[in-house]
């Protein structure tokens, strides 16, 4: 621009993919609020999903259901059917637990960090994200549910009063998990209803079938729209973000407690709570990418879910790829730095003890995998990010394994030491918690509002009146 | 719908009151000039009706905060006191938890949970009490007798106005609305008496369910409180049906049938070589009463004896006798008037404990006697005479006349804190 059109430069159109002053819009498009409904609603609507929604059910069915043959058979039969021996006796079911827990957080950070912080390009991606984080915990919630062997004692988890005259033990780590796992799924699942609500009004109001006008009907709640309704809705939104941002945050920290309360070399960290969290971010935006690329390619919703957002996530998980990567090189600073032969022989154990195999997997996923998302191709690149993303997922699952096998396999007497293989049952409880997780979201993309109708239309230039008039802004008022 | 809706035309104006008079709008801007000018004309039973929420609008429609926050802020710290009160009575009152001699209650370990149960009820208070001041659920609404409200969830915006406000008037009201930049004609809403109300399967439901759930509740209650001859029922084969003889059970490997094996005629189990009859039963003859009155031989009564008796006393004894031997140890005291079967133990230094023979003493402790168990199991012969000779020095030291003790003694006992 020459400086002599600078006077008049408010006059110009510029194009907003290349004007620096400008953010590109959120809706890609000519779109007014019909056709976004219609857009989003059509997903639902249509009289058959597509084809690739019936392979991808046809992978995941019976990975479920294998999943539920598998824990009923080891409700009989007992945990010996899995590898946990001494010394690794907490071996996969944990590993998959703080797996998928740390998958269950990108989505109420999306929904809720992101919503306080006023990133107004969430409102496309909170809702699947938030579905993910609730089957996220569906699988996590398994694993300790079944792990502990008898499992018709689970109610001695809660404090019900009982013969035994006896409570939990309420200084212990792993009860704050059970609750702090049990308030993120309750949390997370009222938000993410609470949000639908007013969608699930418009598939109600769009609804062509008696039983589809029913179903929605009921879990719409009767919902009309009315601003004074709106008014308490947001403001209960904004409660329920500002609660839920703490929690994300503190579930993970306590997950890390179960390992880091302990004196186990190489658990017994401080750095654990926030390596956790930020490992978990990681992972999840991961996931995010992930699940979202194809689902906007197959339902059409590319004009919603636009690059801008993928771009956004990925700029997160090199951020919090690069965290994790500190995070690595930090604890073997510590063992050093510490002094403690014990410490420091449970991290030379670790990079190139009988795991070291699964160290390194872990350290070339999540630590050189993200560094290729400073590159603005590959952070724009659809393949390329799901490629990345894959990576980064399967060495989060390393991170989990590294930490929880290798500090276990070789504890103080170098005579009790040993090797942990997983036993085909270890191998189809983890396959089948991912069969159960893409059904559960498979069936959210077909039968749920997959993108946050009401929100997306609000975040519109249409949506934004054009004066404010003399209006006293609750001045004087009631409160009602 | 069903048979039972009413055509329009019948008298059904009883059955069909007037909710109101709705209007519709294109877009958020002729919304907002029509509210401004419906809140000027000084209406309050009205609302606007918009697909989603539109900012600024409780200005336009002269409305104020909602009182949520503060409900919310109410059920957090409801869910803050709920949980020191939890941990502290449960692990600090009801079930003391001593763990490495930390302190029964501190805030420290018990904040996560203090935490986590101030988040889940201020969470649970923003959901319900958001639906619960909204009004909502309802099963029917008038304004969804108007076909064009449909659009509410999709692209258009509605005001409507209800006929129980004061300044309504049917022809005024809608005059007042045609003026604004309504999209379509100002139309009167009439309600649906039927279809508000609960359907009467859905009421019959309401009252049979939990009547059932009440079953299995019941159920339960008379199990627990009543007993049958049948062995109870496993669904689960657990840790109790386990692929091994059980003791006093029928063997088809030998040939009497026996589980338990009788000892091998002309020989000895490797350590139960009982020589000397003193050492091992406390008894100097055949007959009931023959007590040892003296250590055996193969004990030597010295003070290291009794360091190791006192040692052993206190981890085997005192639990029950207390330290001091009179009776008052931690599960006695725990259990004294809790449960009515418990007995608690005499004390040691009752009369004929002082005279009993060592013998004697020993015997009690390798075979119990009343309530006590026996404690063969737990401790060896030699550590059994160590805890006699350290009970016959504790009874010795309680007994001990105190003028007799010398001045330095007496100030050491005085010393001892009580």
């Amino acid at each position: 621009m020459t400086s002599s059109a600078m006077g008049n430069a408010s006059a110009i159109v510029i194009d907003p993919d290349i004007d620096p002053r400008q953010r590109k819009s959120l809706v890609e498009g000519d779109h007014d609020f019909t056709s976004i409904t219609a857009s989003i609603a059509n997903v639902a609507e249509r009289p058959k999903p597509p084809k690739a929604w019936y392979v991808a059910m046809a992978i995941s069915l019976p990975l479920t259901l294998t999943l539920f043959g598998i824990i009923g058979y080891l409700i009989f039969k007992g945990v010996g059917i899995w590898g946990n021996r001494q010394p690794v006796s907490w071996a996969w079911p944990i590993v998959n637990f703080v797996f998928w827990v740390g998958i269950a957080h990108a989505g109420t950070l999306i929904s809720a960090i992101l919503f306080l912080f006023r990133q107004k390009w969430r409102t496309s991606i909170n809702r699947a994200a938030e579905a993910m984080t609730i089957f996220a915990v569906v699988c996590a919630g398994t694993f300790p549910a079944i792990h502990v062997g008898r499992i018709w004692m689970e109610w001695f988890l809660a404090p019900v009063p009982n013969d035994l005259e006896m409570w939990p033990q309420f200084r212990s780590p792993l009860l704050w998990d059970v609750f702090a796992v049990s308030t993120y799924a309750t949390v997370s699942l009222l938000f993410w209803y609470m949000g639908m609500v007013p969608d699930l009004a418009t598939f109600r109001d769009r609804a062509t079938t008696k039983i589809k006008k029913v179903a929605y009907g009921i879990f719409a709640l009767g919902w009309r729209g009315s601003s004074r309704q709106w008014h308490r809705y947001e403001r209960a939104y904004l409660l329920l973000a500002a609660l839920a941002m703490p929690l994300v945050l503190s579930v993970h920290s306590v997950v890390s407690f179960d390992f880091a309360v302990s004196i186990l070399p190489g658990w017994h960290t401080t750095i654990f709570p926030p390596y956790f969290v930020a490992g978990a971010i990681f992972s999840g935006f991961a996931m995010v990418v992930t699940l979202m690329v194809p689902a906007r390619a197959l339902f059409g919703l590319k004009h919603v879910i636009t690059m801008r957002h993928l771009e956004n996530m990925n700029k997160v998980i090199v951020a919090t790829g690069t965290m994790v990567g500190y995070a690595y090189a930090m604890e073997f600073f510590i063992a050093w730095y510490s002094g403690s032969t014990y410490e420091q022989f449970a991290f030379i154990n670790r990079a190139f003890g009988p795991y070291a195999w699964a160290y390194w997997i872990m350290v070339s996923c999540n630590v050189i995998a993200p560094q290729f998302f400073w590159f603005k191709k590959i952070r724009t690149n659809p393949l390329a990010m799901v490629v990345v993303c894959i990576f980064v997922n399967i060495g989060m699952w390393f991170e989990r394994f590294v930490i929880t096998i290798s500090t276990l396999n070789r504890d103080f007497l170098p005579s009790a030491w040993g090797y942990f293989s997983p036993t085909l049952f270890d191998i189809l409880t983890l396959c089948g918690s991912f069969g159960l997780f893409m059904t559960l979201f498979l069936l959210f993309c077909r039968y749920l509002p997959m993108v946050a109708i009401a929100e997306v239309k609000s975040v519109m230039p249409q949506a934004h009146p054009h004066h404010h008039g003399d209006d006293a802004h609750g001045a004087g008022t009631h409160s009602h | 719908m069903h048979a039972k809706a009413h055509s329009p035309a019948a008298p059904a104006e009883r059955a069909r009151p007037l909710y109101g008079v709705i209007a519709e709008y294109k877009d958020v801007d002729s919304l907002m000039a029509a509210a401004r000018k419906v809140r000027d004309a000084g209406y309050t039973r009205w609302d606007t009706h918009t697909p989603f929420p539109v900012h600024g609008i409780e200005g336009a429609m002269g409305f104020g905060m909602t009182r949520l926050p503060w409900f919310v802020l109410c059920c957090g710290l409801t869910g803050l006191s709920i949980a020191v009160l939890l941990q502290w009575w449960t692990n600090a009152v009801d079930y003391p938890f001593l763990i490495s001699g930390k302190p029964l209650f501190a805030l420290p370990p018990a904040v996560p949970i203090m935490f986590e149960l101030t988040v889940l009820f201020s969470a649970l208070g923003t959901f319900f009490g958001m639906w619960g001041l909204n009004g909502l659920p309802l099963l029917h609404h008038p304004l969804f007798e108007h076909e064009a409200f449909k659009r509410v969830t999709d692209d258009r915006f509605f005001l409507a106005i209800e006929s129980q406000d004061p300044k309504f008037g049917l022809e005024s009201t809608k005059a007042l609305l045609a003026s604004t930049g309504v999209c379509a004609d100002v139309v009167p809403v009439y309600g649906n008496g039927d279809k508000g109300a609960l359907p009467n399967w859905m009421k019959n439901f309401a009252i049979v369910m939990p009547i059932l759930l009440l079953v299995p509740l019941a159920w339960i209650v008379t199990a627990r409180h009543s007993t049958s001859p049948k062995t109870r029922l496993q669904l689960i084969p657990d840790m109790d049906q386990q692929l091994k003889f059980r003791n006093q059970t029928r063997n088809a490997f030998f040939a009497d049938q026996r589980n338990e094996r009788p000892r091998i005629e002309g020989t000895i189990p490797r350590g139960l070589l009982r020589e000397d009859q003193q050492l091992h039963t406390g008894k100097t003859g055949p007959g009931e009463n023959d007590w040892a009155t003296q250590f055996p031989a193969s004990i030597a009564v010295n003070e290291a004896l009794l360091k190791r008796g006192q040692e052993r006393f206190n981890i085997t004894c005192a639990a029950c006798h207390g330290q001091t031997g009179v009776g008052d140890g931690l599960v006695s005291q725990r259990a004294t008037g809790k449960y009515p079967s418990w007995i608690p133990p005499i004390s040691l230094h009752a009369e004929n404990l002082l005279v009993q023979p060592v013998g004697q003493t020993f015997n009690t402790i390798r075979n119990g006697i009343r309530t006590m168990p026996a404690y063969s199991q737990q401790l060896t012969v030699e550590d059994s005479w160590a805890i006699v000779a350290y009970v016959k020095a504790l009874q010795k030291s309680q007994a001990f006349p105190v003028d007799k003790l010398s001045p330095e003694e007496r100030q050491k006992v005085a010393s001892v804190p009580r």
